[in-house]
């Protein structure tokens, strides 16, 4: 690989210096929580039972909101991509407003739409199917936070992608959703892979949107991160513990992103 | 010195000129000394006015707080946050903290559980055991919040078995999910239903003790002990009575 020009001339101090003041800012927390970890309790408290429920819920949730994420998002990418419709350019900068906006803002909006007295509320009352305090409550809002993750990984990609095979497979006669399930999506899977690994690490990290709209109940709505923030009062060391293993399955989840992040 | 790394010495002068003029007040205003206090959720309204009347009589004096459930002022306290003082919705909170007090903390109010519910108690919850209800909807504070740890107490004597549906980490995370109509009923406190747009019923036989003390070495002595001194005086107790605290 050729070196880049003027590389091998001194680094400016001017961009040297804040550049190690950045990744100092990013690093150090990081590097103080390994520190500050109990690793002699780690085995012990990775199986306690308030603590194995707490990772286990966080999983589940986090593949469930994964999962629908998958199933809306696709599709939604698909749509603001490939159809005329019109309104879809607004549409598109409004489904990655949850990307920007301040969770617990997304827990309130939640509250007012899914809530007991939202504006959803009184259908979701009549179905028996009220969010608030249950696992689907958990789930709705790291879908929430999570599904715009996916859209623009999945609408990048078909936007990236040329429409001659798509267009052949249509002159031979294949109905489009075929020509969607045949071409368009086996092509677009290693982004379609990389978004849900996005949505699914977003999900799992979620705090501020769960804590306001699902609440926080040991086995029912506390995911790891609730947890984290619990144990912190009354067990610390605990805590820290607990969040080594959620930037352990971060660093583990950029990893597997990397391929694509070259 | 290089034309590179002089830009930079002026950039850092420019930058910390303007810190040094931002933090410093120009000589015509009288420096005012700020006390910090770190108190329990459930002291939200009364300390806040309780702030203004101490900074209306106290002129050289502002107070700034951070409220939140008593469990968490502890934990920041125990890793170095700068309160000046602490008050908690019991003694056992501010017992944890006790080495770094001045003094031992005192008991400056009382409070009382109750039931809270939507306005005008629809339901009709006037009891413990109303609270076990199937298909109710009961949020309770967690078991190291002072009014979780309370409503436990007085669950447990009235044999009572509630199952909640959220354990919040503070009373007003309680008193939230109930005005917003997401929970039925909660135990939050009397004080709760002062002027309040939630109903329900006080709980007999339930006091809770508040506490207060100065954290050591946080700001001068004396601005500490002015204002725990002028919440337990008659002015300073006048204004906690108006709110339902005894």
């Amino acid at each position: 690989m050729k070196a880049p020009q003027g590389a091998a001339a001194r680094p400016p101090l001017l961009l040297v210096l804040p550049a190690v003041a950045g990744a100092a800012l990013l690093l150090i927390p990081l590097a103080a929580l390994l520190t500050r970890t109990p690793w002699g309790r780690l085995s012990d408290l990775l199986v306690r039972a308030d603590v194995q429920q707490a990772l286990w819920l966080s999983l589940r949730c986090a593949v469930a909101a994964t999962a629908l994420s998958l199933l809306l998002g696709v599709p939604l990418a698909w749509v603001l991509a490939r159809t005329r419709l019109p309104g879809r350019r607004v549409l598109r900068g409004l489904v990655t407003v949850p990307l920007v906006l301040p969770p617990v803002v997304g827990g309130v909006a939640l509250l007012l739409a899914f809530g007991r007295r939202g504006v959803l509320g009184p259908l979701l009352v009549e179905a028996g199917a009220v969010p608030a305090f249950t696992l689907w409550g958990v789930v709705l809002a790291e879908s929430f936070v999570a599904l715009p993750f996916l859209v623009l990984t999945v609408e990048g990609a078909l936007a990236a992608l040329s429409l001659a095979s798509e267009e052949v497979a249509g002159t031979l006669g294949a109905r489009p959703s075929r020509v969607f399930f045949t071409v368009t999506l086996p092509t677009i899977a290693p982004s379609v892979a990389a978004g849900a690994v996005l949505s699914g690490a977003r999900a799992l990290g979620e705090f501020g949107a769960t804590i306001t709209f699902a609440g926080s109940l040991p086995g029912r709505t506390q995911t790891v991160p609730l947890s984290v923030y619990a144990l912190l009062q009354d067990d610390p060391p605990a805590a820290y513990a607990l969040s080594a293993v959620l930037l352990a399955v971060s660093v583990i989840l950029v990893l597997s992103l990397r391929p694509r992040l070259r | 010195m290089n034309r590179r790394s002089s830009l930079l010495a002026l950039t850092l002068a420019t930058v910390l000129a303007g810190c040094g003029s931002g933090s410093s007040t120009s000589p015509t205003v009288p420096t005012k000394r700020t006390i910090t206090v770190f108190a329990a959720a459930s002291l939200t309204k009364a300390f806040t006015a309780e702030g203004i009347s101490f900074e209306t009589s106290h002129p050289g004096l502002r107070v700034s707080f951070s409220f939140a459930g008593s469990p968490t002022l502890v934990a920041q306290i125990k890793q170095g946050a700068p309160a000046s003082v602490l008050a908690t919705a019991d003694l056992a909170s501010i017992g944890q903290v006790k080495d770094k007090l001045s003094a031992e903390p005192v008991v400056f109010a009382h409070n009382q559980l109750a039931i809270v519910t939507a306005k005008g108690n629809p339901l009709k919850i006037t009891s413990l055991a109303g609270l076990a209800k199937p298909g109710l909807k009961v949020v309770l504070a967690g078991p190291t919040v002072p009014v979780g740890k309370a409503a436990a107490k007085a669950l447990k004597a009235a044999h009572v078995t509630v199952t909640p549906v959220s354990l919040e980490d503070a009373v007003t995370g309680v008193v939230t999910k109930v005005r917003l109509g997401e929970a039925d009923a909660g135990i939050a406190y009397v004080t709760d239903l002062v002027g309040s747009d939630v109903g329900g019923v006080a709980l007999p036989g339930t006091t809770t003790s508040l506490a207060i003390g100065a954290v050591r070495g946080i700001s001068a002595p004396d601005d500490a002990d002015a204002f725990i001194g002028y919440v337990q005086s008659a002015e300073g107790q006048k204004v906690l009575m108006s709110y339902g605290f005894t």
